[in-house]
């Protein structure tokens, strides 16, 4: 199996208040989403690959052409880099129309292709706002049509710069599976920048982790979540990401069985035939343990697991489980008595109460 | 009642009042006396308002400007009382409105007309350099607004070479304006006063036009409706031919009447 | 009326316009580039090119007016650098007063154009850039179009300050038939000479015409904020 071509990002951007060192490799496909708390420099890695803005000393190199490396002298200015970039806000200009807008970068992009504009109107769905004013547009018919926009240049990487953030709650679901069907069909590599938990679960491939200006952890984002890598603060968002595939169905109780190495769950019927690969999400919230397995209690999915490590929660009355089940990473957080009162240790095995699993996705 | 007992009781509001009496010229004791002056007049009437004030104790003030602004400033009701205008028309205007002491009205100066250039070998005694024409620009004062521009009009016409010249000429404001065009050297030469050019001293180049060339240059005063109670006012006037004063215009460069 | 306004009046008016046209044009080509210039840059020298600009303001007309004439005179450097160029004298010319009115208007017209370009903010230069667009690219098709009310209202400014100066003109102009007779200074002489009625006239056509202008101007902004919508 080859590797895929590789994103090297070597930078380092020094400020007055602030400073970023990032060294990572990441996948050349897929989307890398980069998180973090505002302040943690995410932004600044996406303006300094995009060129926007320029780091003290750099190595930055997509599928190996290098648009900036400080030892041999090379920095491509933005406007030649083959990327795309889509801002959190005032994402289009506002002195054209919704058309003129999507045809700006194709006027001036060497290799434009109109395919890939008429390609991603239908993606993203806009065909009928191309007469509009961009000032009649909905928050989310804006952010669509900024990533129409970007992916009209064929551009090598994607780069999205919290897209959502500005938006409300309902205009980010209505959203969502547009960029869902982004993640599906597009194969092009993206970075897509958020601090919203929701963001990740549902769109990450791999995960990098920022705080502080410094790389926290990096990996396909089932195992940095779920992995012994030092857990990224979720909060009360703590959760497994995992792929599972749908194994059987029962159609008397709309339930259907999920299976992921040896263990399995039974899940709201959603409609995927039998072998579909989908994504699941469990709380930390939603998982209690115990010594024995239960028997006349409502909850049915029960899974064997080990205890692999016991973390100090934000408040002292809490505690963080993590258990190893099969080979999958899953989280449970229980009261600090609970875990005195059961004994429990690194290693001791134990059943893990799914109370509740969803579909991400 | 009340207004009497507050003001017997405030021994210092009644110094100040004393005070206030003495202050208040009444007549025979010392007056002040508006004048407005035109303002290439300005130098001589300083020395003039000096000597005034010294001989009667009256005191002058005095205002500065171009004849036809301070004449419409009097028709406005500007609270001078009285006028020494740069011409003979502006006095005559005013009396036609009424507004100036029928009678008072006299000759104060006779100005002369001077062709002038800071350049020393411009120009010559006799004026040759304005049909010899080596220059850009020539500067006078906007015939309209003021008698010396008139005049100098008046001397190219007679010259015969206003038709040549008239695209060279640059015309100024006043003939303050006229001689600081000249004196920067934006303008070669210039028709100035020759009381502006004995002020400087007589340096550069003139010509000191024949006043048979143009119409005499006669500058009025008159006293006005608003002087007509004011004992400096009154005294103002008939100083002007006071051999102090002549003597003080003459020094100017200015002639007088005998 | 017509009597009035006699054939130096109605040549004074169109020099006036001319005057105004040709000052606000330069100015524009001027002071587009350098409030850019002052909208973006980090150079320590951006508060004392700035601070110089808004002197005009300061200083009295008829000042400025007399100092422009000293120093474009025959002993002021201006002058002599003129001179020595081949290009003559400035004061008593018409491109004396069009200089002399750039000068004069710089900080009406650099004022509402270093808002505009500060308005816009640098974001749509950046959303130029991740679209294929050089910075002088952007310049010209994002910048520019978005600055477009701010431009209108620094040529309008510039203009109409231009048409109704007067200190400047009176010192530096010479009053020349056809080269620097204005309408302000023509007004002026009519009253200095206390003739009123041409003064009225002409002073009246001035109005008229100013107030046509700026009434057209707000008419027109009306129109395309409603057209946009």
């Amino acid at each position: 199996m080859s590797i895929p071509r590789q994103l090297r990002l070597q930078l380092q951007l020094s400020r007055p208040d602030f400073r970023l060192d990032v060294d990572v490799q990441l996948p050349g496909n897929g989307i890398t989403v980069v998180f973090g708390q505002s302040g943690s420099g995410k932004s600044s890695l996406l303006r300094c690959v995009a060129g926007l803005d320029r780091p003290d000393s750099a190595h930055i190199a997509v599928h190996e052409h290098v648009w900036q490396d400080d030892r041999q002298k090379i920095f491509v200015p933005p406007w030649r880099r083959p990327v795309g970039y889509v801002f959190q806000e005032a994402s289009l200009f506002t002195h054209l129309d919704v058309r003129a807008n999507l045809y700006y970068g194709l006027r001036r992009a060497k290799d434009a292709d109109p395919a890939a504009l008429h390609e991603a109107i239908e993606l993203l769905g806009i065909g009928a706002l191309l007469a509009r004013d961009v000032a009649a547009l909905s928050g989310g018919e804006r952010q669509r049509v900024a990533i129409a926009a970007a992916l009209a240049l064929r551009p090598r990487l994607l780069l999205l710069d919290e897209p959502l953030a500005a938006l409300d709650a309902p205009r980010r679901q209505e959203i969502m599976p547009w960029l869902e069907r982004l993640r599906d069909q597009v194969r092009i590599p993206m970075l897509y920048v958020t601090h919203s938990v929701d963001e990740v679960a549902r769109l990450a491939d791999h995960l990098l982790v920022l705080a502080g200006g410094q790389v926290h952890a990096s990996g396909p984002v089932s195992q940095v979540l779920a992995g012994l890598a030092p857990p990224i603060a979720l909060g009360e968002d703590m959760a497994a990401i995992f792929s599972a595939t749908v194994q059987a169905r029962d159609p008397r109780w709309h339930l259907m069985q999920v299976q992921f190495g040896d263990a399995s769950l039974w899940i709201k019927d959603a409609g995927q035939p039998l072998g579909t690969p989908v994504r699941l999400r469990l709380w930390a919230r939603d998982i209690s343990l115990a010594r024995s397995r239960a028997h006349d209690t409502s909850i049915q999915n029960l899974l064997p697991a080990t205890v692999t490590a016991l973390l100090p929660e934000a408040h002292p009355s809490q505690v963080l489980v993590h258990l190893l089940c099969g080979e999958q990473g899953i989280w449970a957080r229980i009261t600090a008595r609970a875990a005195q009162a059961l004994d429990l240790q690194v290693g001791t095995a134990v059943w893990a109460q799914v109370k509740s699993a969803a579909l991400v996705g | 009642m009340k207004l009497a007992c507050l003001l017997l009781s405030h021994r210092p509001l009644w110094a100040l009042a004393a005070l206030w009496t003495l202050c208040v010229p009444g007549p025979g004791r010392a007056a002040e006396v508006q004048v407005a002056v035109a303002a290439n007049f300005s130098a001589p009437m300083q020395k003039i308002a000096t000597a005034f004030e010294a001989q009667t104790g009256h005191r002058v003030r005095t205002a500065l400007g171009s004849s036809g602004k301070l004449a419409t400033q009097i028709k406005a009701g500007a609270p001078f009382e009285v006028f020494l205008s740069a011409d003979s028309q502006t006095p005559l205007a005013l009396e036609a409105d009424g507004l100036t002491i029928v009678g008072s009205r006299i000759t104060y100066a006779i100005g002369r007309l001077a062709l002038w250039s800071r350049q020393t070998d411009l120009v010559d005694a006799q004026g040759a350099v304005l049909r010899k024409g080596n220059f850009s620009y020539l500067a006078m004062a906007d015939p309209r607004l003021a008698p010396y521009g008139a005049a100098a009009l008046e001397v190219l016409k007679s010259m015969g070479l206003w038709p040549s010249l008239q695209s060279r000429v640059v015309q100024a404001d006043s003939v303050g304006q006229t001689y600081q065009f000249v004196a920067s050297g934006n303008a070669e030469l210039g028709f100035v006063a020759w009381a502006q050019v004995q002020e400087a001293q007589q340096k550069g180049s003139f010509w000191l036009v024949p006043t048979a060339l143009h119409s005499p240059l006669r500058q009025d005063a008159v006293l006005l409706q608003k002087g007509k109670d004011n004992p400096a006012a009154q005294a103002f006037m008939p100083f002007l031919k006071s051999p102090q004063a002549q003597a003080i215009i003459l020094s100017y460069g200015y002639t007088v009447y005998p | 009326m017509s009597t009035l306004l006699s054939p130096d009046d109605l040549q004074s008016v169109g020099l006036t316009l001319e005057l105004a046209a040709l000052s606000t044009a330069v100015l524009l080509a001027l002071t587009i580039p350098l409030a850019w210039w002052l909208a973006h840059t980090r150079s320590p020298w951006r508060k004392p090119i700035a601070a110089l600009a808004a002197m005009p303001l300061v200083l009295p007309p008829t000042v400025l007016g007399f100092y422009l004439l000293l120093f474009w005179g025959p002993d002021g450097w201006g002058g002599q650098l003129t001179q020595w160029l081949g290009l003559g004298r400035l004061p008593f010319t018409f491109a004396g007063l069009v200089l002399g009115s750039v000068i004069y208007s710089l900080p009406f017209a650099l004022q509402p154009l270093l808002h505009a370009f500060e308005h816009i903010g640098r974001r749509p230069l950046e959303l130029a850039a991740m679209l294929r667009a050089s910075p002088l690219d952007a310049f010209f098709s994002v910048a520019l179009p978005l600055a477009r009310p701010g431009i209108l209202t620094a040529a309008v400014l510039s203009f109409a300050h231009t048409v109704g100066e007067f200190g400047m003109v009176l010192m530096l102009g010479g009053n020349i038939d056809g080269q620097t007779r204005v309408v302000s200074t023509q007004i002026y002489g009519h009253v200095e000479a206390m003739e009123y009625g041409q003064a009225h006239a002409l002073a009246a056509l001035m109005v008229a015409f100013s107030f046509a202008v700026l009434l057209y101007l707000q008419w027109s902004r009306a129109a395309k904020a409603q057209g946009a919508a």
